[in-house]
């Protein structure tokens, strides 16, 4: 007997009917489940909000304060319509979550974005058992491959002195929500002082309140300004490369953290001093090894890389995958770009 | 090994000129002679000649790390450059030995052995570096072994590293770095306290090289102060009589004596310890052939009677810089020029038999009479005119102030994007290789070939006009929707047999994105065959 699928994609994103919610709906609609707080995945004008306990303050934070916010702590189930609906740790950001939906024996998981590498400012990445899983791809090529993290941030404290000893401000470009807070939690904060961008620093009281350790940073003002000058390292969204805001930091070296820069071109192509590899996204063994772990049959591919991963789960793993169309297509691959085309 | 990769890798990212001369400083101090060598040697811009097939590497690495090869090309499209993708999907090492081999050992090791097998012996070897090899390693390593390494940095910044580390004056350090040389810890020694006498005697001298005039040739001040030449357009060189030899030099640093047999044959006549600069040019009937005629004398291996005959090479000295066996480079030029028309005495009369001419001295009142005769370039088939102070030393490299070329301006036509090709290096990934053609009455057909022009905005908005409007992919090559009008410069026009269009353009590079002109608006072959004819204003 055919069953109507428990998740299909709508004019507003991925619908459970049996449940009657969407899962990151695209536009308003009267009940969603966030998976977490960045704006291609958490939009404003829904009814009715429900995402992971530890994310409702940077949810309330990006969605507005009067926004109807239901927090649901990880693991705990919630019932809707006799739609069982509970929340596992993504590893993406505070609070991020893989979306568990389980109705007449049949569990499907929606990942939201997700990583499995470490990350001191998050939640870790817990594999959910299912039948159907729907994973991101942002960085679904064999050639992304991240170090571990505790060597990238040995390379950025390395950038730092360097840039301290030749008495240049590092300027350290990274989205404001998620990236910024990782920086700021693993470099070593005894090397100077830390400075952060407006967009950045309403989080840290945010991500304080869940436990997250994060050094003192203070916001670059004209008053800080000074003690950060030649020393300090400032982490700020890369809108403002190009603008006075970044020219007021002095001489400074530029760098962007981000899983694009693992590609030497892509480097090169933005007036940068140094790339660092530090994503948020799982990289390609990152993304089979999560996949193998649900034991799932039945993969949902989306935001990336969707086509070849899609063939390479099929061809080369025998899975039954398919394409989940999006509207967003994962991490900006310039620092200029993300705000406009969204974080991930 | 270590040490080359990390310079590699802070040349290639910073982009502070004071940076990158302070690491190969301290890279050169601090490193053996022998390994230092061959660093020089792939920082000057030499290559190992490709070792390995990149269709064999690509395979290889496939194999190794256990997937298909289209998902391997899906990766070599995203990433833009071969050997980046291969060192980025071999499976991590456990430890890297090779790394800590000085490069002038791992080169003998494991680079050079590589000539003597074919591709399937190959294999063995080039798994066993990789094993070895971290990934900025294997990545270096990669480049190497397909002669495709090139370092984000100057000849000029290496030269000044050197120099300051030697401490001598960049053009000193310019002249002991000239002519074919080759690593040693010998040669490398010998760069940073050269023993004068030990000069190789074909080494040339660093070519002194014109700046573009923009603007008019008025602020120059006095007529009088300036010598005025045609500027052809041929081959550089650098022709020296020492010891015995006879040796030309191209600007490329290529001995390319065997090429020219007519031109070297005849030098053997001059004056023991003599040095020329001056231009190699096919030259019949007292006038220049088109550079493209030059190009059958460089292409071929082998040079037949027929095409010596076709394409009979002249040697056009127009400096002075040894006369018996002195350096005479600090002189005035005006000084040099008298002593280059003792070496020639028959001066630039032309008859059959003479491969090494004077290069003609343009006698003009005044910068208007001047701007006369240069308005004759094209039909004369020549780029302008060069502008030389006649007080001027012969300086080494582009210093700016007193040596100019006051080139025409070039034949600009409207064309239309037919092709595209994705670009390496620093535009890995974006589509930046164009082909370009005019309109045969239904038909396109190309006529030119542009890298550069366009700014990296409007690369990557035409690399995504590209990649939506492709109707064919060949290779590496998108045919595209004929949609885009670009205006195209040049510097030269030439009749050709070699291409579709019959025609052969030199320099070719976009001046702008015409995105106000319709396909239909762009050139027809005949209109730009008439440019041929077209006198230069
Ligand atoms: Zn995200
Ligand atoms: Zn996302």
């Amino acid at each position: 007997m055919a069953r109507a699928p428990l998740i299909r994609l709508t004019q507003s994103g991925l619908y459970c009917e049996a449940g009657g919610f969407y899962i990151d709906p695209w536009r308003g609609v009267e009940r969603a489940v966030i998976t977490h707080a960045h704006s291609d995945h958490a939009r404003r004008g829904s009814e009715a909000y429900l995402c992971a306990q530890s994310g409702v303050g940077v949810l309330r934070h990006r969605i507005g304060a009067g926004a109807n916010i239901r927090g649901l702590p990880f693991g705990e189930s919630f019932s809707m319509n006799g739609v069982n609906v509970s929340l596992h740790p993504a590893g993406h950001i505070l609070g991020s979550a893989q979306v568990r939906v389980e109705h007449a024996g049949e569990v499907l998981v929606v990942s939201g974005d997700y990583k499995t590498t470490p990350d001191a400012a998050c939640e870790t990445f817990e594999p959910v058992p299912c039948h159907t899983f729907i994973t991101e791809s942002t960085f679904a090529l064999p050639h992304y491959r991240w170090r571990p993290p505790e060597e990238v941030f040995g390379e950025i404290d390395a950038w730092w002195r360097a840039n301290q000893r030749q008495g240049r401000t590092s300027v350290l470009f990274a989205y404001s929500l998620g990236k910024a807070q990782r920086v700021l939690a693993g470099v070593d904060a005894s090397i100077g002082p830390i400075g952060v961008h407006g967009s950045v620093e309403p989080f840290l009281p945010l991500y304080r309140a869940e436990g997250i350790r994060l050094p003192d940073a203070v916001k670059v003002t004209p008053e800080s300004l000074p003690d950060l000058k030649g020393r300090g390292l400032v982490v700020t969204p890369g809108s403002v490369q190009n603008t006075t805001w970044l020219q007021k930091l002095g001489p400074s070296s530029l760098a962007f953290a981000s899983g694009w820069m693992a590609v030497r071109g892509a480097r090169r192509r933005q007036a940068l001093d140094r790339g660092f590899v530090l994503s948020d996204h799982a990289d390609w063994a990152g993304l089979l090894d999560a996949i193998e772990a649900t034991g799932a049959g039945r993969i949902g591919v989306t935001h990336g890389y969707s086509d070849t991963f899609v063939r390479y789960l099929r061809e080369e793993r025998a899975l039954d995958a398919f394409v989940v169309p999006t509207r967003f297509s994962g991490e900006a691959a310039t620092a200029k770009d993300e705000v406009e085309e969204g974080e991930s | 090994m270590k040490a080359f990769c990390r310079l590699f890798s802070v040349l290639d990212e910073s982009n502070r000129t004071n940076d990158k001369i302070a690491a190969m400083r301290d890279y050169f101090e601090s490193t053996p002679a022998g390994a230092a060598s061959w660093a020089l040697f792939f920082l000057t811009g030499k290559r190992l000649p490709a070792l390995v097939k990149s269709k064999a590497l690509r395979g290889w690495a496939a194999q190794l790390s256990g997937l298909p090869d289209w998902l391997v090309d899906e990766s070599y499209a995203q990433v833009g450059d071969l050997a980046e993708t291969v060192a980025l999907i071999l499976p991590e090492p456990e430890d890297a030995p090779l790394v800590a081999l000085p490069l002038d050992e791992f080169i003998r090791n494991h680079l050079l052995p590589l000539r003597d097998w074919d591709t399937p012996m190959q294999f063995p070897f080039v798994r066993e570096a990789w094993a070895g090899l971290d990934q900025r390693g294997r990545f270096v390593y990669n480049k190497l072994i397909t002669g495709a390494f090139r370092v984000g940095v100057s000849r000029r910044l290496v030269v000044r590293a050197l120099a300051e580390l030697a401490s001598v004056e960049p053009a000193v350090m310019e002249h002991r770095l000239m002519g074919n040389w080759q690593p040693s810890p010998e040669a490398f020694a010998r760069l940073l306290s050269e023993d004068e006498g030990e000069a190789n005697p074909a080494r040339p001298y660093p070519f002194y090289l014109a700046s573009p005039l923009e603007g008019g040739a008025e602020a120059l001040g006095d007529i009088a102060d300036w010598q005025a030449e045609w500027k052809w357009d041929g081959i550089r060189a650098q022709l020296i009589r020492r010891s015995g030899l006879v040796i030309l030099w191209s600007r490329g640093e290529d001995i390319v004596s065997e090429r020219f047999p007519e031109i070297t044959r005849e030098a053997a006549r001059l004056p023991e310890g003599a040095v020329l600069d001056g231009e190699i040019l096919c030259w019949r009937d007292d006038a220049p052939l088109p550079f493209n005629v030059l190009q059958t004398r460089i292409g071929r291996k082998k040079l037949t009677p027929k095409i010596l005959e076709e394409a009979p090479a002249v040697f056009l000295a127009y400096d002075c810089l040894e006369v018996e066996g002195q350096d005479i480079r600090d002189l005035p030029l005006s000084r040099r020029r008298e002593l280059l028309e003792l070496l020639l005495p028959e001066g630039y009369a032309v008859d059959a038999d003479r491969a090494i001419l004077l290069g003609e001295r343009l006698q003009a009142e005044s910068w208007s009479a001047l701007a006369e005769l240069r308005a004759q370039s094209r039909s004369r088939g020549v780029e302008g005119l060069m502008l030389k102070r006649l007080a001027s030393p012969y300086q080494a490299g582009r210093v700016k102030g007193d040596w100019w070329k006051w080139k025409i301006d070039p034949f600009f036509i409207d064309a239309v994007m037919i092709y595209a090709q994705a670009g390496h290096g620093r535009r890995a990934g974006l589509h930046t290789d164009y082909t370009f053609a005019v309109w045969d009455g239904e038909d396109l057909v190309p006529i030119a070939k542009a890298y550069s022009g366009l700014t990296d905005e409007e690369i990557r908005r035409l690399d995504n006009w590209i990649k939506q409007h492709t109707r064919e992919r060949h290779g590496p090559v998108r045919i595209v929707e004929p949609q885009q009008v670009f205006e195209l410069h040049f510097e030269g026009l030439a009749r050709s047999t070699r291409h579709r269009s019959g025609l052969a353009v030199r320099f070719p590079r976009i001046a702008r994105w015409r995105t106000d002109k319709q396909p239909r608006e762009a050139d027809t072959l005949e209109g730009v065959q008439a440019l041929l004819e077209q006198p230069q204003q």
